[in-house]
């Protein structure tokens, strides 16, 4: 679990999906979700304290559907890190809406070097299973299963 | 899966067992976006997709035969790259001959003379001695066939409307198997299934590679031949008798793994009288199984059986029990040696998060999906 400013950005759940791993994503708002659904990731595959910003990766997507464009986006995150070799640290996300949903991404990180980095679990991929993204009164709030 | 012998035995491994561990785990790149050692163009990467260990065997890593030694000679010939999106193909093309992470493993293994339970159908597999080394690996296609999947569950979930089809979970997002997208995926999954042979294949020259070099001895004069690979997460069309009737049917193994009796038409002339080797793996700390398939099988289970022990505990769980440098010398102490990417990763893993395998094996042997012909005891392990 990882807590900051007393604001939960995202919490492992347990005994859901037992050989994979589930986690819940929270935000004020979209961008921020998108961001902290993304932290999960950086967290799940490193020790972030080992990881440095060196290296700014951006990209675009966009898809009428909420859901569908998390899950691209989450998807981007392993394509990146298994085709620039790259582990990451942060991200900024930001999500416009005109019709479909437009996403603009700035990822940051650093090439892979087991010497330097703490390296956790290659994630395969992300599934659909229990797949959500929600809004929770004045929150937003996504589930996601990855296969570990 | 794929399990290889050798004529070692434990006495012999023993003193050189950290150099062995560790030399693979230098040589069998692990963990997360680690890269193979098999340099290959798009082309190339290509003609792997198609041909699987195929490409391999005429690529010199490996021998002619460990074709005959693996599910459907290592090739699916089904497989078309041009279903296949550059994505997949950026993802996996330097993934060949690595180990990945999670429960995927490379372990040295031991025959113990209490573990032989058919020594006649063990000898004809190859385990022909107690206290004999074999080597077992526990890989896929890694990204390749993840990317493979992420994008045709995208492709479903946007035409399973037009198909009329509902599901409850949207991970199981399909399309009918005749349509289009159906065989557009049938034949995607083959390039990833080709891929996975493959990369078992270039691994086990890096096996063969590391034990001759840590033993100075030819991998031949080692003998260290395959005994099998088995895919377990896959699906083919299959000839089955349903309800009096032979029927080609979509045999989908996930969690499960082909066991086919002997005198099946698909077997090699190799195991034809004995029946297929099934491999069933345990956890790092407890074992693995050597199988074989049954006419059981074939008549009740679509010639399908278990694959593993599975989890009983989640992975925060196990982890919370054990800290992965404490199970790694716990594991030490009782004669297991193992070198990890990732410590949490290790303790993820433990032996306490899975079924108790003898349990697995006893619930198999009793359904009679396939019968237990060797127990097979890790010392050690090399984990992503």
């Amino acid at each position: 679990m990882n807590i900051n400013n007393d604001r939960k950005k995202y919490k492992f759940l347990e005994d859901v999906a037992i050989a994979d791993v589930a986690y819940e994503a929270y935000g004020k708002d979209l961008n921020e979700l998108f961001e902290n659904a993304a932290m999960a990731i950086f967290e799940l595959s490193a020790n972030l304290d080992t990881v440095d910003a060196k290296e700014k990766i951006e990209f675009e997507f966009e898809n009428d559907k909420i859901e569908n464009l998390l899950y691209d986006f989450l998807s981007e995150i392993l394509f990146l890190k298994d085709s620039k070799y790259m582990v990451f640290k942060k991200v900024k996300v930001s999500i416009k809406e005109n019709k479909k949903y437009h996403l603009k991404a700035v990822l940051e990180g650093e090439g892979i070097n087991p010497q330097k980095q703490q390296l956790e679990n290659d994630i395969k991929a992300v599934t659909m299973h229990m797949f959500e993204v929600k809004k929770e009164k004045n929150k937003w709030k996504a589930v996601v299963v990855v296969d570990i | 899966m794929r399990l290889v012998t050798t004529n070692l035995t434990y006495k012999e491994v023993q003193p050189k067992l950290r150099e062995l561990v560790d030399t693979l785990f230098r040589t069998v790149p692990a963990g997360v976006g680690s890269r193979g050692f098999v340099d290959a163009s798009r082309s190339q990467f290509k003609e792997i997709m198609t041909y699987g260990s195929k490409w391999c065997i005429e690529n010199s890593y490996g021998w002619t035969e460990d074709l005959e030694r693996t599910e459907g000679y290592g090739r699916i010939d089904w497989a078309e790259p041009e279903k296949v999106s550059s994505k997949a193909m950026e993802r996996g093309i330097k993934q060949l001959g690595t180990l990945g992470s999670g429960n995927h493993y490379l372990e040295i293994q031991i025959v113990k003379a209490e573990n032989i339970f058919d020594e006649e159908l063990a000898k004809k597999f190859g385990i022909t001695q107690p206290e004999q080394v074999v080597i077992m690996v526990h890989c896929g296609s890694r990204g390749f066939g993840h990317q493979i999947g992420t994008d045709y569950l995208r492709i479903f979930e946007g035409t399973m409307k037009k198909y009329g089809i509902e599901v409850y979970d949207r991970e199981l997002a399909c399309a009918p198997f005749q349509s289009n997208e159906g065989q557009d995926y049938y034949k995607a999954m083959a390039c990833a299934a080709n891929m996975a042979f493959a990369n078992r294949q270039v691994i086990l020259h890096r096996i063969r590679e590391g034990f001759s070099k840590v033993f100075k001895t030819e991998a031949e004069k080692l003998e260290m031949h395959m005994v099998y690979d088995v895919a377990h997460n896959i699906a083919k069309l299959e000839e089955h008798v349903i309800d009096g009737h032979k029927k080609k049917v979509v045999v989908h193994r996930k969690g499960s793994t082909r066991a086919f009796p002997p005198h099946h038409p698909e077997l090699a002339k190799l195991y034809k009288e004995t029946g297929q080797p099934v491999i069933i793996g345990g956890s790092m700390e407890t074992g693995s199984f050597l199988l074989v398939g049954t006419q059981k099988a074939m008549d009740e289970t679509f010639g399908s059986t278990a694959h593993g022990s599975g989890r009983t505990m989640s992975r925060a769980a196990a982890k919370r029990q054990v800290r992965g440098e404490q199970l790694q010398r716990d594991m030490e102490k009782r004669g297991i040696y193992v070198k990890a990417i990732s410590m949490s990763g290790l303790a993820e893993e433990a032996g306490f998060a899975y079924k108790n395998i003898n349990d697995v094996i006893n619930a198999v042997a009793e359904a009679g999906i396939s019968m237990p012909v060797v127990g097979l005891k890790p010392v050690g392990n090399v984990k992503g």
